[in-house]
């Protein structure tokens, strides 16, 4: 809520000519979100610092539905860090109210405003997804010198840890419109967060503010990565409602562990080398019509509809937000007719028993089971081997004897935080052992990505044939 | 002429144009039974007329038909009918849905039809048309049985069809006015003596009329009973004809009634001479027959050419057939009806005994009517999905049963001998373990079909629950992915309304309003109680792991503790550990004996809220209070400075110096519910509802009752177990009121979150129906935590007043009904898909958009 930015060239306090702010006046200022106030805290030869104090109407941006972003977001809660902190809300405030400072616009001062001055910033409270180390690698690459302070989140309950928020001086000698462009789009992508809807122009606006040091910057995919954040989509809402305290979005959340179970497994293309021994599992059994248990976004259905084999393809998941983002992926509402009548996908759940998953040659399962709380994988055996009934089951999860190969993952720890369990060869082997058996199948394994002789492979895969 | 239509069939109309079917139509059915092919002409293409369209204007009116049929109702096909290939398709749709079919011929001179057609100008299509139509009639007239018409009525002359009359005819399975009570009684098979001995046993009078030649019995039952005998009463058993005369005599006195079963079709067809193979215990009945004076044989045949294959009882609420029936069929007449009925449905393979394999249709039954029947013997008669099989096998030596309805009891006589040997062994070869019923290793699986899409719950409570496919799918998302095992998820806790808006202008939330809400509804006691802030978490705890087995049908644990959304609380060794500590407590405090249970559902708050709120806590609400801390400390700071240098500032400087006040409030607020958990003894579970125990659902107890109960089975452990504080208020009382309202400034000035006002009655009605069961009422410094840190600035209070409780309260209403009805269906031991979808429900409707600060 508070940014102050201080110019120690005497006379300091030309600050004011170059933000056409008095420095002698409080000025207040009418915006669609609350108020801004200017005024210098002090204003002399040698130091003059300007204050944009932010009050933000908290509780009628709650209550007004007319806002975008106001559902299910941050922007909802009236429980909100966005009165107190430096975000998009401060942005859109420099951006009003230093307009012409921003542009370099300074009749009277032209010349001024074209020279660099030892200027200082300093915001209160800016939250930084990522860290201090993000933050140092955004503004010291653009000459800065920085200066953090962390805050922790209770010092009553010093487990809880630090808060994302720091105290923060940027210090640099530079034109003040370059200071205030750079917190103008940083401080957003900081805070990883838009309080408005990110339309295309944002796009535009983004080139345009960059001109002349996004190109350059190391980060520069990142800023632009978080700058254009995105859309929030159909059933966020809904299950957000559903969330649980500990666990706010449970999508979103995947999407966060995801990443970080792509980046464990690192190095090795894992994934591609995963769904190429399925695919050829699934060709090998000469199956023509195949189900994608557990598809998620489609990567194993991208390449089933490449392969002319299969000429009916089922993608199944739990998840409906996975699924329109798989539909996307596909791109099936552009996909010829005869194509799109190869593939489709339905919202389905592996614990309930399903009609619609019987009379396939082949199913799919890949990454899934581990995801499964382990008393409910009985009725998931039930569903695939006795219910849908294919006549091939290719089945993959991680082999947990690997993980100690992978340094950035702590002992211990699973893959992803939403897995439920994480299996030995043996383990694995002894459940896909018993299920064969209660369900006539036959079932042989094999080792996916490279074969350690002690540990074995990083994914495991087993493949059940029925027995006629 | 009186026509003869049974009440569910398709009637064709067969004439040329001009024959006046449109007007009979008209004249004899309602205007949505009859489906006319000009009026589909006219919905697809708009002209009535245009012949082009023909086959997309059938392909409406098929549509149409089938729909009818499929919910029971009658079809009127207005069209030429005349060709084969057009009554083709209605022959098929009755079969299909097991409807009759009628013929109705209007058999005009050709000249008639010429001239009618001629007066009309949208029917200029030439004199050769209707001379083919009746060419087609002529050559269709004497194949129409053939085709599969049941009846077929022939009008030759318009006095003939002026003079018609159509009567409306219920089919013969239809004794929905038969309301009982009944004792349904399986598969007799000539057992006459254990007959005789289970309806003295039921409750029957049986006298003998030696001299009545017709009627050997006359039987009564005091209190009105009625006998339904499920079929196969003959052949195998030593006194056929002693069962048959006592049947014959009960159901012409009116204290029987009975279906017939496939032994009673052989044996007709033998009487009938035909040529039949003499097994499975039919010589046995033959020759027993034989044995009768000769009269007897043509009455038996008689009799039992007058069996009817099924009924449909009680308002529809019940069904009895030989050998069960499928939804679809129920009070329906077809031949693939009767087939069924009396001899189910096998899939074609046979066993090691050489006997056909059954399908279990049951295991698919969906339907709302109980459905009863016998046919394949089996030890035990177990429920699966409303149905019961009641053939207990008394002719190979297990016993008669029967069932007494609506009390749903079984009351049976045991075999004096084993009168025939059974192809294939049914009584259990030796004391099995107790294993899963029927309908528990049916349930091991729910379908999906079951609950997604849109759907009706129907309550007890509050009607029917309507929800939403779009909710469904959240709900089907959560429930896959987090909860804990279904058959553990009896019960999902409702959402609760705040109370209306404090008149207050400084209060959000104020005990009067919740007073008066009560008083509104004409309810005048009401209980407050303490509301704790932690958790909501249903606790069901059994009294081991082979209740639970045996009970739930769960394998592994003997309780559970989930929270408002379904999940698990803790993770496995922790909630055994906490599990065990609850279990100890109420073995305790004698709940298995006091209850007569060995299982109990407990609805709870488990303290401290930083305990599973963790995340929240130190995403939103620390971090809240450490940003709003900084900044407000720094924006005082940087105002003071300007205030010393001069600058007016001073408005600016108090409000700022509020607010900083006001989020160290906050913060104070939100440290209160936190402390750390290192061991269970840092836990407290508040029990408030003891909902549910084996055979009771304790929501026809009031609220007090609970307290008291609760707060005995708390004293037992009072370290881990948390008894809730409540008073009682008399909303017509000024001075009980104002005690109620100083009992919550008390709590709230100590920091507590609020309070909860009940009903008295755990179920209040007021007189629009169901009463809120609950109504919170939170104190101010709680709402911190609800409307942000600074909401009780007058500017920021002003503005919350406004808000609206309708959907919030009837989503409360809906879940409060759904969680009970699963609850009750729980107990009654209905199947799981049954139990589930209500808690389904609550999970859907949870994720309704309301305003989730209410």
């Amino acid at each position: 809520m508070l940014l102050t930015i201080t110019n120690t060239q005497a006379p300091a306090s030309d600050l004011g000519y170059l933000l056409h702010k008095n420095p002698a006046r409080v000025q207040s200022f009418e915006l669609s979100f609350g108020k801004a106030h200017v005024f210098y805290p002090e204003a002399n030869d040698e130091r003059c610092t300007v204050a944009l104090l932010l009050d933000i109407d908290a509780v009628g941006l709650a209550r007004n539905h007319q806002k975008p972003g106001g559902e299910g977001g941050m922007l909802a809660q009236y429980v909100n860090d966005r009165p107190y902190v430096a975000s998009s809300f401060m942005s859109v405030a420099i951006a009003q109210i230093f307009r012409s400072a921003m542009a370099g616009r300074s009749p009277s001062h032209e010349q001024l405003a074209d020279t660099a001055l030892p200027l200082t910033a300093r915001l209160s409270a800016l939250p930084c997804r990522g860290g201090e180390m993000f933050l140092r690698h955004l503004f010291e690459p653009l000459g800065y010198i920085v200066n953090v302070a962390p805050h922790p989140l209770d010092e009553q309950f010093p487990d809880w840890g630090s808060s994302r928020y720091y105290t923060v001086e940027l210090a640099a000698n530079c034109r003040l419109r370059d200071l205030l462009t750079h917190l103008y789009v940083l401080m957003p992508v900081l805070d990883d967060e838009k309080h408005y809807y990110v339309s295309q122009d944002e796009v535009e606006k983004l080139l345009g503010k960059g001109e002349g040091w996004l190109a350059a910057h190391p980060e520069r995919e990142a800023i632009t990565q978080r700058y254009l954040r995105h859309k929030p989509y159909l059933t966020q809402a809904a299950l957000a409602r559903l969330s649980e305290d500990d666990a706010p979005d449970p999508d979103l959340e995947d999407e966060l562990h995801d990443k970080e179970e792509e980046q464990a497994e690192e190095g090795i293309s894992l994934n591609q080398q995963r769904l190429g021994s399925v695919l050829a599992a699934l060709k090998g059994s000469g199956a023509h019509r195949v189900l994608d248990l557990g598809c998620g976004e489609g990567r194993l259905l991208h390449l089933l509809l490449d392969d002319k084999s299969f000429s009916e393809i089922v993608g199944v998941d739990v998840s409906y937000h996975v699924l329109e983002k798989a539909k996307q992926r596909l791109r099936l509402d552009h996909l010829p007719a005869r194509q799109q009548e190869r593939i489709k996908l339905l919202q389905g759940s592996l614990t309930y028993r399903d009609d619609r998953l019987k009379g396939y040659d082949a199913a799919a399962i890949v990454e899934v089971i581990e995801h499964l709380d382990p008393p409910r994988l009985t009725a998931f055996a039930r569903v695939v081997f006795e219910f849908a009934h294919p006549a091939t089951v290719v089945m993959t999860t991680p082999n947990a004897e690997y993980n100690v190969k992978w340094e950035s993952l702590p002992a211990g720890r699973f893959r992803h935080r939403d897995h439920r369990f994480e299996w030995t060869r043996t383990e694995f082997q002894t459940w896909a052992q018993d299920a064969a058996a209660r369900f006539g199948y036959a079932v042989r394994y094999l080792p996916i990505g490279p074969d350690d002789e002690a540990v074995g492979a990083p994914t495991q895969m087993a493949v059940f044939t029925l027995l006629s | 002429m009186k026509l003869t239509i049974p009440e569910l069939s398709v009637v064709a109309l067969i004439g040329a144009s001009g024959s006046g079917k449109s007007t009979f139509a008209r004249q004899h059915f309602k205007p949505t039974e009859v489906l006319s092919s000009d009026y589909c002409r006219g919905l697809v293409a708009d002209d009535e007329n245009d012949q082009t369209v023909s086959n997309e204007a059938f392909d409406v009116l098929h549509y149409i038909a089938a729909k009818r049929l499929a919910l029971g109702r009658m079809v009127v096909v207005d069209a030429t009918n005349v060709g084969t290939e057009g009554r083709k398709p209605l022959i098929e749709l009755a079969r299909k849905y097991h409807a009759l079919t009628v013929a109705i011929v209007f058999d005009l001179p050709e000249k008639l039809c010429q001239e009618r057609n001629q007066e009309r100008p949208d029917r200029q299509f030439g004199p050769h048309v209707v001379r083919r139509h009746i060419q087609q009639l002529r050559r269709s007239l004497p194949n129409l049985k053939r085709e599969g018409f049941r009846y077929v009525y022939v009008l030759k002359s318009v006095e003939e069809i002026a003079a018609v009359e159509v009567e409306k005819q219920p089919l013969w399975n239809n004794l929905k006015g038969e309301h009982g009570p009944f004792d349904i009684i399986g598969d007799v098979h000539g057992c006459f003596d254990e007959l005789h001995a289970l309806l003295l046993k039921l409750g029957y009078a049986i006298t003998p009329q030696p001299d009545d030649a017709e009627f050997a019995y006359s039987v009564s039952h005091p209190d009105g009973r009625k006998a339904v005998f499920l079929g196969d009463l003959v052949d195998r058993g030593p006194n056929t004809p002693g069962v048959l005369r006592l049947l014959i005599s009960m159901v012409a006195g009116g204290t029987g009634l009975c279906v017939a079963g496939n032994h009673e079709s052989k044996l007709l067809r033998k009487l009938n001479g035909r040529d039949v193979q003499i097994t499975h215990g039919l010589a046995e009945s033959l020759a027993q027959l034989d044995a009768q004076p000769a009269e007897f044989k043509p009455q038996v045949a008689k009799w039992l050419d007058g069996l009817v294959s099924h009924y449909v009882l009680d308002d529809g609420k019940l069904v009895v057939a030989h050998a069960g029936l499928r939804e679809e069929m129920h009070g329906r007449g077809s031949g693939a009806v009767r087939e069924f009925a009396m001899y189910g449905e096998t899939t074609g393979e046979t066993d090691e005994f050489g006997l056909p394999v059954r399908y279990n249709w049951a295991a698919e039954y969906r339907g709302k009517a109980m459905v009863v029947y016998g046919h394949t013997p089996v030890p035990e008669p177990e429920w699966l999905n409303n149905t019961i099989d009641v053939d207990t096998g008394c002719v190979f030596g297990g016993k008669l049963t029967a069932l007494r309805y609506p009390e749903r009891e079984l009351v049976s006589v045991p075999a004096a001998h084993t009168y025939y040997a059974p192809a294939r062994p049914f009584l259990p070869e030796q004391e099995a373990a107790p294993v899963l019923t029927a309908q528990q290793q049916h349930d091991d699986l729910l379908d999906i079909s079951d609950v997604i899409g849109k759907r009706y719950v129907g309550t007890r409570l509050h009607r029917n629950v309507l929800v939403r496919e779009e909710n469904a799918i959240a709900a089907l998302e959560v429930i896959s992915r987090f909860a804990v095992d279904p058959k553990w998820l009896i019960y999902l806790p409702p959402t609760m309304s705040p109370t209306e808006t404090s008149s207050q202008p400084n209060l959000l939330e104020h005990p009067s309003e919740a007073f008066a809400y009560y008083r509104h509804q004409g309810i005048a006691s009401v209980v407050c109680e303490e509301k704790h802030m932690g958790s909501r978490a249903v606790v069901i705890v059994c009294r081991d792991e082979a209740v639970a087995r045996r009970r739930f049908g769960i394998s592994e644990g003997f309780g559970v503790v989930y929270t408002r959304t379904g999940r698990p609380f803790f993770a496995p060794p922790l909630a055994v550990e906490f599990l065990t500590r609850v279990r100890t407590a109420l073995d305790v405090a004698n709940v298995w004996a006091e209850y007569n249970t060995d299982w109990l559902c407990l609805d709870c708050e488990l303290m401290p809220w930083s305990a599973k709120a963790q995340d929240l806590l130190r995403h939103q609400y620390a971090a809240v209070g450490a940003a709003a801390r900084v900044a407000l400390h720094d924006a005082v700071a940087a105002l003071q400075q300007a205030s010393e240098h001069g600058l007016e500032v001073g408005e600016l400087l108090t409000s700022y110096g509020e607010r900083a006040g006001m989020v160290e409030q906050y913060i104070a607020a939100y440290r209160r519910y936190c402390w750390p958990v290192n061991s269970i003894s840092d836990l407290k579970l508040a029990p408030f509802h003891l909902l549910a125990s084996e055979g009771a659902v304790h929501s026809d107890k009031p609220h007090p009752w609970h307290m008291a109960q609760l707060a005995r089975i708390c004293a037992a452990d009072p370290e881990l177990l948390l008894a809730t504080p409540y008073q009682l208020v008399d909303v017509t009382d000024q001075t009980s009121q104002e005690a109620g309202v100083t009992w919550w400034e008390e709590l709230t000035a100590r920091g507590g979150e609020g309070m909860v006002v009940k009903p008295h009655d755990f179920i209040g009605r007021g007189p629009k129906g169901l009463a809120q069961p609950a109504i919170k009422v939170r104190g101010r410094e709680y709402l911190r935590l609800i409307y942000g840190p600074e909401y009780t600035t007058a500017e920021n209070m002003e503005r919350l007043h406004a808000r609206r409780l309708g959907a919030k309260r009837s989503l409360a209403l809906g879940e409060f009904a759904l969680g009970i009805e699963g609850l009750e269906r729980f107990v009654r031991h209905e199947p799981l898909r049954r139990v589930h979808e209500c808690a389904f429900g609550v999970l859907a409707l949870e994720s309704e958009p309301v305003d989730p600060r209410l």
